[in-house]
């Protein structure tokens, strides 16, 4: 990897990480009583080991010029090699916190492997480490491709990726130390938080800058999307994290706002962060892959633009439907529900694109598992979006708020729409990307796709049927007017139902260690003497699929 | 339209400026006002601060991720109000940075669950949810009772409260660590500065049944005693309401 980049590249990541090491040397001193020091101590090693790799490399010769006429891909197979790792993490976590909600004395009396603590490094790991890789590596891919332009440098594209898998692992290691904002999918610290714009801020550049290089006059469609999704978290992300820290020692901070200032800006921020992190990304990675593996193009331009400010617009007012019936101002609750009501249409705009686009391509979704995934994403996002506008409607909120339900509603968007996507376009890009035929196993491809597709419907039908059952049990009366069933009544009522689901997680994970195997398998295979794969655009001339064209 | 977009679609600039300002507007218009409408939060003369200790166990409360399950927010609902107590207010998270109303309830909704079980009842339960409630599914905490609690930079976190907007005086910053120690510790010559700073009807108890020693158990349970009594605003409405409805 240091071949790869320029004598004055090399000096600039050398510089970088003795920066990078002062500081995680300040931070272990500072700390030393404190979680705060262990990150500062593990921000060190890593800046130390980056350091000896960059020295051995460091008199390597130039990369030639030569690699100017071909994209540049290395950061990207990385991407979705840690998106891959990370996807069985946070996939292993999820499903033993599952376990833990049915068995609840298999902590072996540790602090950190009880659920409060779990439970978030199974969500940032799937969010964050999973779909965050997945999106940065596929967005390089993608950018790269429709713009007919190559990544302006070598050392950012690494410098994003790396310092956001240490955002990662700084978050997920302070959750089991107990370091967290308690603020919902913004779980991490201050410290980590700064860090994280200082990568994002990168990573934006980075996009602008092989955008202005671009040798199509017009910024495909795909790229709207991955910049609303670049744009917009960083908007959400700053804003949400405000705070003041304990002192400049201390992993402790306190947020700027209190109370329902706190839960309405919390969830502007946990809402958006469903629309721009793990909607508007994933679109992107839809509107390329998918046309790319059906050979056809996106069915229509005018419902592209229309979904995408509809989506951009939308959602932004939606977040107030997690605070219906709170001590929020009612006036904002009503505000949050017409607008997700509204946002069904922008939604199924974008669903309908999606699944005419693969009109004349049916016999290849019934025989190409890959295509198949992409299929069954834009059925569940078309499913769950309807699902999301239903459950903010006020009076059926009052049921399903607070209930599993909610957690059925998250899955069948996370597991249906973003990991099947997600992995429809990593089984596409790998042979591209690798250089090889076809994957090692097309049978182990068809093999994870029912594996998850069986997985996610067992869990999302076992939260329904808890989640119901348990808001309709809380509000019961009896005929003498009072509640008919205890908190405690409700609770043996889910038990049944938390198995049910922690089998349909088990399934899902299966399927992602299946298609792990498969991926090793294929890069480990010989590269195929494929001349110029067929998905594959040169810098140089060839056509680049356009909306509507 | 088309047309327009046709155009703007050519330029990254445009079009960077064009989704900030569209996805501006919604979080303007909802979050804003929210700050500056008198109403949005009640007002409660009778509020108080939370003492250092039981900030200390709101601090483990976050740690420890109780918030995944637990709610601290009441509905307007009639069900919530007949299991729970009076819905919750605005004003009574008005102190608490971040808030913690939750959204998920595995287990019951807890903003009025102080002094409704004894202190006691909490120890036995955080150590072995099991052993009261047979059907719990909670872990147990039981590494709370053995971990002596941390207090040398409580002053510091008062300061950090102060600077984000919670009213701490200069006197209660300074004492924080002996108040910690005070509170939990009813015979001991602290004990009588916390009520002094805030007030006569704070819970001066040996919380975890030993008051020689301070332990993460005495700041959780004491924080869980508190919730919902840092002010009786939410009691008044409900009145109010039984005889409307």
């Amino acid at each position: 990897m240091i071949a790869q980049l320029t004598k004055s590249e090399r000096q600039t990541a050398l510089v970088i990480l003795i920066l990078m090491a002062i500081v995680g040397l300040a931070m272990a001193t500072a700390g030393s009583h404190d979680p705060f020091g262990t990150h500062g101590g593990m921000v060190l090693l890593a800046s130390i080991i980056g350091i000896f790799y960059v020295i051995s490399g460091f008199y390597a010769p130039e990369p030639s010029d030569e690699r100017l006429d071909s994209y540049y891909d290395e950061p990207s197979k990385f991407g979705i090699v840690m998106a891959m790792i990370w996807a069985v993490i946070g996939m292993f976590v999820g499903d033993w916190v599952a376990w833990l909600l049915a068995y609840p004395d298999w902590t072996f009396d540790a602090a950190w492997a009880s659920f409060g603590r779990l439970r978030p490094v199974h969500t940032s790991g799937v969010i964050f480490g999973f779909g965050g890789n997945a999106l940065i590596a596929t967005s390089f891919y993608v950018m790269q491709r429709t713009s007919r332009a190559r990544l302006p440098d070598q050392l950012s594209p690494w410098f994003v990726l790396l310092g956001y898998n240490l955002f990662c692992i700084i978050a997920a290691s302070g959750y089991l130390m107990g370091v967290t904002q308690s603020k919902e999918y913004a779980e991490p610290e201050w410290y980590a938080d700064l860090w994280l714009v200082v990568v994002w801020v990168t990573y934006f550049v980075l996009y602008l800058r092989t955008l202005a290089r671009r040798k199509e006059p017009h910024i495909y469609v795909a790229n709207w999307y991955y910049m609303a999704f670049i744009l917009v978290v960083a908007m959400l992300h700053i804003v949400n994290n405000l705070a003041v820290p304990v002192s400049w020692g201390s992993a402790k901070s306190y947020s700027l706002f209190a109370g329902v200032q706190d839960a309405m800006t919390e969830w502007w921020y946990g809402h958006n962060a469903v629309a721009f992190f793990l909607t508007s990304g994933f679109l992107g990675m839809l509107y390329y892959y998918m046309p790319k593996r059906a050979g056809r193009p996106i069915y229509s331009y005018r419902m592209s633009i229309i979904s995408f400010w509809g989506i951009t617009f939308f959602y932004m007012w939606a977040g107030s439907h997690h605070l219906h019936y709170t001590a929020l101002p009612q006036w904002v609750q009503s505000l949050g529900m017409t607008f997700s009501v509204m946002l069904l249409v922008p939604s199924w705009v974008s669903a309908g694109n999606a699944l005419m686009t693969l009109n004349g391509a049916w016999h290849k979704v019934r025989d190409d598992a890959v295509l198949r995934f992409m299929m069954v994403a834009a059925v569940f996002y078309g499913l769950s979006t309807f699902e999301g506008s239903f459950m903010a409607i006020r009076s059926v909120n009052s049921l399903s708020h607070y209930t599993d339900w909610t957690v059925g509603h998250v899955h069948a968007g996370a597991l249906g729409w973003v990991a099947m996507i997600t992995f429809g376009a990593i089984y596409a890009s790998v042979p591209w990307l690798w250089k090889r035929e076809a994957m090692y196993s097309a049978k182990l491809v068809e093999a994870h796709f029912w594996l998850a597709v069986g997985g996610t419907v067992i869990y999302v039908f076992a939260m329904w049927n808890s989640g119901i059952i348990q808001g309709l049990m809380w509000r019961t009366y009896n005929e003498s007017g009072t509640l008919a069933y205890t908190f405690t009544d409700s609770l043996v009522a889910m038990h049944p139902y938390y198995i049910a689901r922690a089998i349909g997680g088990l399934l899902f994970l299966i399927g992602a260690v299946i298609g792990c195997y498969n991926m090793w398998m294929t890069i480990r295979t010989a590269p195929q003497a494929a001349p110029e794969a067929a998905a594959d655009q040169p810098v140089l001339g060839g056509v680049v699929l356009q909306p509507g064209e | 339209m088309f047309g327009f977009h046709y155009r703007l679609e050519r330029k990254a600039i445009g079009l960077v400026l064009s989704i900030i300002g569209v996805a501006s507007i919604g979080g303007l218009v909802e979050i804003a006002p929210l700050f500056t409408i008198h109403q949005t939060v009640e007002d409660a003369p009778d509020m108080r601060v939370y003492t250092p200790l039981e900030l200390a166990g709101r601090n483990i409360y976050i740690r420890e991720g109780c918030y995944a399950c637990h709610s601290q927010m009441i509905r307007t609902l009639r069900d919530e109000v007949e299991r729970y107590g009076p819905y919750s207010l605005a004003v009574e998270s008005k102190y608490d940075h971040p808030m913690l109303w939750g959204s998920k309830r595995t287990g019951p909704d807890l903003a009025r669950l102080g002094e409704k079980y004894s202190d006691e009842w909490h120890v036995t339960h955080l150590n072995n949810p099991r052993d009261v409630v047979p059907e719990s599914v909670m872990p147990s905490y039981a590494f709370l009772s053995r971990t002596e609690l941390r207090t040398d930079d409580l002053s510091n976190h008062l300061k950090a409260q102060r600077a984000v907007g919670v009213p701490y005086t200069d006197d209660m910053i300074a004492n924080a660590a002996a108040d910690a120690y005070g509170q939990a510790a009813p015979d001991s010559s602290r004990a009588e500065g916390v009520t002094k700073r805030y007030g006569e009807a704070t819970h001066v108890r040996a919380f975890d049944g030993h008051p020689n020693d301070l332990t993460e158990m005495d700041a959780l349970v004491a924080y869980l005693q508190v919730l919902g009594r840092l002010t009786d605003a939410a009691h008044k409405p409900v009145a109010s309401a039984e005889n409307g409805s």
